[in-house]
């Protein structure tokens, strides 16, 4: 999400773009605390909603969906979700604040019997973000995490992506909208726009994210 | 020209201004009652006393190896100390992140170093013992620092008349310099306690943030953030309040030379 947006951004025509990128979370809380970006995009669409409900952002748009995976360094054996479960095997997955945890968490509850409480007592970091999961994945710190197969792309030369079966993998879906008082709050729906129908578009199709 | 002393007062209040309201804010933001009810939240109560765990065993450490270690950079004048000193106060100045990457590429389980850490049966990524590292890599040259200025400030002729009496360097050490500098050392003391109790960045880069293992009181802040607002002002307002007893008791127990306070 970070590289397609700083690509398709630095040439968004009538304005600047700035991108203040952090995890969905952290971003809302500040948006909470009066922060004043003029568009606020998140890895899933309850937090701009709420912020909607708050009065805080315009009605959120669904600009991508993505693919929740388990991510694994290239010579692991992991083959399955099952396999998460092993004795031994140490996780890093996303914080329950963040959307990736919560959709990781997601997932484990629809996993058979006790099947998701095996694989949480494996997991040994909590992670604020999506790039702290990779970076211990990359670093050979955990053996396995949850992240979005965008995110796995990136570093292919090091991971491998798991396939979730369909019917367990959580709606991943990506929303944005216009924060209530933006100093461009015309240039910013033009942003919002772009997202779905233009360079932003094009830039999230090239980089594995798929059209709502 | 008493339009001077007026602008020095100005430029005092602006930077108390700046800097305290803040800090002042936390604690106004909801009220004591609030905070003390969100210090039961779960996480809370497991990240201060992981701190607390954390940052004594950092200090143990630093305390250790530090002392020996100033005391010869203070006493001695070898060709490389510049150097030295340099490498050894340079995690003063580096970026959290920076350290968090160095000790990843350091003693990570893929680092130059982590073959030889796992055969020995050490476990530091994703574990207490890692916060352990991080902490101790990024505060000990607040102490070292200032213990090396404790020892050279005391006077020579102290240790060279325990020497003529035939004590060895090693008593000398223990039953001379080392009282004779210790409010300096306290000071120091101080400051690596201060500046391991808020170790962010190279603690979630290096050991992760795990409830009880590796999540320290300012990781719980942030994975609190999003979610719990006042639980991370709480734990904040303690933080604050630790800082505040560590800077006050030092000056009152040594008085304000000892961290670097101006006489008078």
């Amino acid at each position: 999400m970070t590289d397609a947006l700083e690509d398709c951004s630095s040439d968004f025509e009538g304005a600047d773009v700035r991108l203040s990128l952090a995890g969905s979370d952290e971003l809302a809380a500040q948006i909470r605390q009066g922060a004043k970006p003029d568009v606020y995009a998140a890895a899933n669409t309850t937090l701009p909603e709420e912020l909607n409900k708050e009065g805080l952002l315009s009605e959120p748009v669904e600009f991508a969906t993505s693919e929740l995976v388990i991510a694994v360094p290239r010579d692991s054996d992991v083959r399955q979700v099952a396999d998460l479960g092993r004795r031994g095997m140490k996780l890093a997955i996303g914080s329950e604040s963040v959307p990736i945890g919560s959709y990781t968490r997601e997932l484990l509850s629809r996993l058979p019997g006790h099947q998701g409480d095996r694989i949480l007592a494996n997991v040994r970091s909590n992670e604020p973000d999506v790039k702290g999961i990779v970076g211990k994945l990359t670093q050979g710190a955990a053996d396995a995490g949850f992240v979005y197969v965008t995110d796995v792309n990136a570093v292919s030369a090091r991971l491998r992506a798991v396939k979730l079966p369909a019917d367990l993998e959580p709606d991943v879906t990506y929303a944005a909208g216009v924060v209530k008082g933006a100093k461009r709050p015309h240039d910013a729906r033009d942003f919002v726009r772009g997202l779905t129908d233009g360079r932003c578009a094009d830039a999230l199709a090239r980089a594995g994210f798929e059209a709502p | 020209m008493r339009a001077f002393p007026a602008l020095l007062a100005l430029a005092l209040a602006v930077a108390l201004t700046f800097l305290t309201v803040p800090i002042v804010a936390i604690f106004v933001d909801s009220s004591p009652a609030e905070l003390i009810d969100s210090l039961g939240e779960p996480g809370a109560l497991d990240a201060l006393w992981l701190s607390l765990r954390a940052t004594a065993m950092a200090l143990a450490l630093i305390l250790i190896v530090g002392t020996p270690a100033a005391y010869l950079l203070a006493t001695r004048s070898f060709r490389a100390k510049p150097v030295v000193v340099t490498l050894v106060e340079l995690p003063l100045v580096l970026p959290p992140a920076v350290a968090g990457i160095a000790l990843l590429a350091a003693v990570g389980p893929s680092g130059i170093l982590g073959g030889a850490v796992a055969a020995a049966g050490i476990e530091l990524s994703l574990q207490t013992a890692g916060v352990v590292v991080a902490l101790t890599f990024v505060a000990s040259p607040f102490y070292v620092r200032q213990a090396m200025a404790a020892f050279a400030a005391v006077d020579r002729t102290l240790l060279d008349a325990s020497r003529t009496l035939g004590a060895s360097e090693a008593r000398g050490f223990v039953r001379v310099m080392v009282p004779a500098a210790l409010p300096g050392l306290t000071a120091g003391t101080a400051l690596a306690l201060g500046r391991a109790l808020g170790e962010f960045g190279a603690t979630l880069m290096f050991a992760g943030s795990f409830q009880g293992i590796t999540q320290t009181v300012p990781l719980a802040i942030y994975a609190k953030l999003g979610t719990d607002f006042e639980t991370a002002l709480a734990l904040s307002a303690v933080l604050v309040a630790i800082s505040a007893a560590i800077l006050l008791s030092v000056k009152l127990v040594h008085g304000r030379e000892a961290l670097g306070g101006a006489p008078g």
